[in-house]
């Protein structure tokens, strides 16, 4: 059986616009990932354009849009997504596209560093590790492990619209992962800076993200908390009621 | 893409203070010390900085910060890490690593890593291999510093963000591709070019350091990330400058059969175990009292015994099983939830109710660029090490030496953030004193382009794709987890045609916009030098040490080779150099037999 491989190709120098190209490809014996067809495809053309690094799902390289969904191409078995014998590939969407399957993430990295992703704490540092129990770490569970691959924002109608003032499921993610954190200490001033109403209030709840991550983690069930927060302030920090005068 | 840079004309020039090439752990740590400096500091990384291999590191960060044993001792764990090189790693390096190992692991917590805890609120440590208490005489210790089983990726991560929180500058998706060389042999930075917009580009600097990471894929099977292709080596040696102990390269013993992806060695430090065909627990047979926590070569020799004796799994029997159900969902959701995601996606496999199907896959480079604590890259002339002005090299490119013939299981992040902070601190003092490099000639910036240049002019030639399969077949068959001088010699005259064809690559693709095809080609060449120097080093070198097993010369032979080897890329002849028996603060560990 053959597999119809449908490929978003752009190169810059000779293209005036993006196109699709269609491979024909045999399918191969034993179910492979999405990412090792393309190393495939790219061996008889050589300029085919993606990023990849780990090939495991840890690095967050080869976020794309596979078959309409966004995913890792890494960790997407061929078995999950063909439709029929048809694949179609394309960059992730909402993001300008430098070449083929690779888009330029900035907009996305802005978004991310200012929620100001690093621990703040007012206090001076113990000479050994600061105490943290078992049950306030898990409280960073489903939110630190999250990779930057950018499938939730790239999928989040919010993020396409307003990708310069709504942070984003990422990077709303990372600010509750450091709300969550016990050892920091700067949630007032966190909360502060995300009560406009875009950086946060612009999820809607759409759950694109949730059903994207490629890491099952939750943005929205984090962005939320956030929210809740924002209403109620936190019941140890006593939290004002910011961003809703 | 530009040819030429020329000095007076200042075009296509940018210059700092210090020049960190690579994003993953140990140049972040460097960077991050000397952002912290005010020094003018940039990173160049091919890849955003969190998509760098030190994500892929799962089971954690070995350190003596005495949580899980109150009593615990750097000094065992130093004695451990010396019986765990086989006697070669250098003891001044490994006593500095494991003395000021705390304080490293204690800032990073500092920095916000979300380490796992105990009940008492202090860092998590569970047991990894070749870990004792007493110098080996009390028994099994708990030394690792675990994120539940994503303590790599929490600790690139973390890096990260520390430094964007002190302003690195980033040169993300640039590639590095030689290094310049003035005529005082000094080193005054790299040609780079952005991968985006094809700019070449003069990164001067009066530090350089090579933290580009290993170079795993000169295998065909690799727990390695794609990007691990030795760049930073490829770079030394073309610029003549000697790589020590390349022939030393581990095995891990379990990489997910068929996949190459790691799994854990935290998972036998839980309690799993591996078994045969017969279901036996074999490594009793090996390892009588650390059994499945032996030293890592010593597993992985193990294993391929099972195999070649015929107790294998699976149709081919050609595997092994490492054995979880017996832990119980609970331990294998909380401690090690990645490894039960890894092994569903790539073995097909709920390690909850199955066993996971392993074989030994290479995994980490144990030699690199030979450099001093402080981070300094050594040459040799006459006989007699010099120190190369403006080159420095720290993490696993680097060979300084700390893990000799075999690292231990949660030594490399240690190794990373030590050396990175030393190197850190060492250049931040050297160029405030007023050290620093003089300046290199439009002559001696030519020269670094040449590769580049060739690569864009070819019109015909070999094709990367091919070039690269024959190099990866060549490295696995002969010189994998045991090795013969007749198949060595016969993978250097196969590596002699490779390099031909290496060296005469057909770019098809001369576009600039993000071509891969180009960067690919230039890895090819890195590892092409990567795998020359390991083939002849492992050849030249007969005896059996560590991770270097040989057939030929099954026993370990002191006399002679209880040394580093130095492989000259010039000559492609090997020296060798004395390994460091004088710590500062406690008694030399002298060699001894060692076993498990």
């Amino acid at each position: 059986m053959e597999l119809n491989v449908s490929l978003y190709r752009y190169n810059p120098e000779q293209d005036k616009f993006p196109y699709m190209k269609n491979y024909k490809v045999k399918k191969p014996e034993k179910d492979i990932m999405v990412l090792d067809l393309l190393n495939m495809l790219k061996e008889d053309d050589a300029t085919i354009s993606y990023r990849r690094s780990c090939r495991e799902g840890v690095c967050g390289s080869d976020g794309m849009n596979i078959n309409g969904k966004n995913g890792l191409a890494c960790i997407t078995p061929l078995s999950e997504v063909l439709k029929g014998n048809k694949l179609e590939l394309r960059p992730l969407p909402g993001l300008p596209v430098i070449r083929d399957l690779i888009v330029d993430m900035t907009q996305f990295y802005e978004q991310y560093e200012k929620i100001k992703p690093f621990l703040q704490s007012d206090s001076e540092p113990p000479e050994q590790e600061r105490l943290q129990s078992p049950q306030d770490r898990d409280k960073l569970d489903g939110l630190y492990e999250c990779i930057l691959c950018a499938c939730c924002s790239t999928s989040c109608p919010s993020f396409w619209w307003n990708p310069d003032k709504f942070v984003g499921p990422a990077a709303l993610l990372q600010a509750y992962r450091f709300l969550a954190d016990t050892r920091d200490t700067k949630k007032q001033e966190r909360l502060e800076e995300l009560g406009d109403p875009f950086s946060v209030y612009r999820c809607h709840g759409i759950m694109n993200c949730v059903n994207v991550c490629p890491k099952g983690l939750n943005p929205n069930k984090a962005i939320g908390e956030i929210k809740s927060m924002l209403l109620t302030g936190s019941k140890e920090d006593k939290i004002k009621v910011v961003g809703l005068e | 893409m530009n040819k030429v840079i020329n000095i007076s004309k200042k075009n296509n020039i940018k210059e700092f203070d210090a020049l960190i090439v690579g994003g993953g752990g140990s140049g972040m740590r460097t960077s991050l010390e000397l952002a912290k400096s005010g020094l003018n500091t940039a990173v160049i990384s091919k890849v955003f900085p969190t998509r760098s291999h030190t994500v892929s590191a799962q089971g954690g960060i070995t350190c003596a910060i005495q949580s899980a044993d109150p009593n615990d001792d750097w000094r065992w764990h130093m004695y451990d890490t010396v019986k765990g090189s086989d006697y070669i790693g250098d003891q001044d390096a490994i006593e500095y690593m494991c003395s000021e190992g705390p304080k490293a692991v204690y800032e990073l917590e500092h920095m916000g890593l979300p380490f796992s805890r105990f009940e008492n609120g202090r860092i998590y440590q569970r047991p990894f291999g070749g870990q004792s208490k007493d110098f080996g005489k009390g028994g099994q210790a708990a030394r690792t510093c675990a994120a539940a089983d994503r303590t790599g990726h929490a600790l690139l991560h973390t890096l990260y963000q520390n430094n964007v929180k002190e302003g690195t500058n980033f040169l993300n998706e640039w590639f590095a591709v030689d290094l310049v060389k003035n005529s005082k042999n000094e080193i005054t930075g790299v040609i780079a070019f952005s991968i985006e917009s094809g700019e070449v580009c003069y990164l001067k600097a009066q530090a350089t350091v090579l933290a580009t990471g290993g170079a795993g894929r000169i295998y065909a099977s690799t727990t390695n990330a794609l990007i691990n292709t030795g760049d930073g080596l490829g770079m030394t040696l073309r610029a003549g400058f000697p790589a020590q102990d390349m022939e030393m390269w581990q095995f891990h013993p379990t990489g997910i059969h068929g996949a190459g992806s790691l799994v854990t060695e935290g998972c036998r430090g839980e309690g799993g175990y591996l078994i045969n065909a017969d279901g036996e627990r074999f490594m009793e047979r090996y390892a009588p009292n650390a059994k499945d926590l032996a030293g890592r070569d010593v597993v992985a020799r193990s294993m391929v015994m099972e195999i070649l004796e015929g107790r294998g799994c699976g149709p081919e029997k050609d595997h092994v099983y490492l054995k979880l159900d017996h832990l119980g969902a609970d331990v294998l959701n909380s401690k090690l939830p990645g490894i039960c995601e890894l092994s569903k996606t790539f073995a097909h496999v709920d390690p909850i109710k199955e066993p996971i199907p392993v074989v030994p896959t290479c995994h980490y480079m144990m030699g690199g660029t030979p450099t001093n604590i402080h981070g300094q890259a050594f040459s040799r002339n006459d006989g007699n090490d010099f120190m190369v002005s403006g080159l420095f090299s720290v993490g696993e490119a680097a060979c300084v030496s700390v893990h000799g013939a075999n690292r231990l299981g949660g030594n490399s992040l240690l190794d990373l953030v030590v050396f990175g902070r030393a190197a850190g601190k060492h250049i931040n003092e050297e160029l405030k004193s007023g050290g620093g490099v003089d300046n290199a000639s439009n002559e001696d910036i030519e020269l670094a382009m040449n590769r580049l240049n060739t690569l864009n002019e070819s019109e015909s030639g070999y094709e990367v794709a091919d070039v690269k399969k024959q190099l990866q077949t060549c490295m696995q068959n002969y010189f994998g987890v045991f090795r013969r001088g007749e198949f060595m010699e016969k993978g250097v005259k196969e590596l002699e045609e490779i390099r031909e064809k290496s060296e005469n690559l057909h770019l098809k693709d001369k576009s600039i916009a993000f071509n891969t095809n180009r960067v690919e080609a230039l890895e090819l060449q890195n590892l092409l030098e990567v795998a020359e120097a390991t083939a002849i080093s492992a050849m030249m070198r007969d005896e059996s040490r560590g991770a270097h097993a040989r057939d030929d010369f099954p026993e370990r032979d002191d006399e002679n080779w209880l040394c580093h080897s130095l492989y000259d890329p010039v000559e492609k002849k090997l020296g060798k150099r004395d390994v460091n028996f004088v710590p500062k603060e406690v008694e030399a560990f002298p060699p001894k037999m060692r076993s498990y």
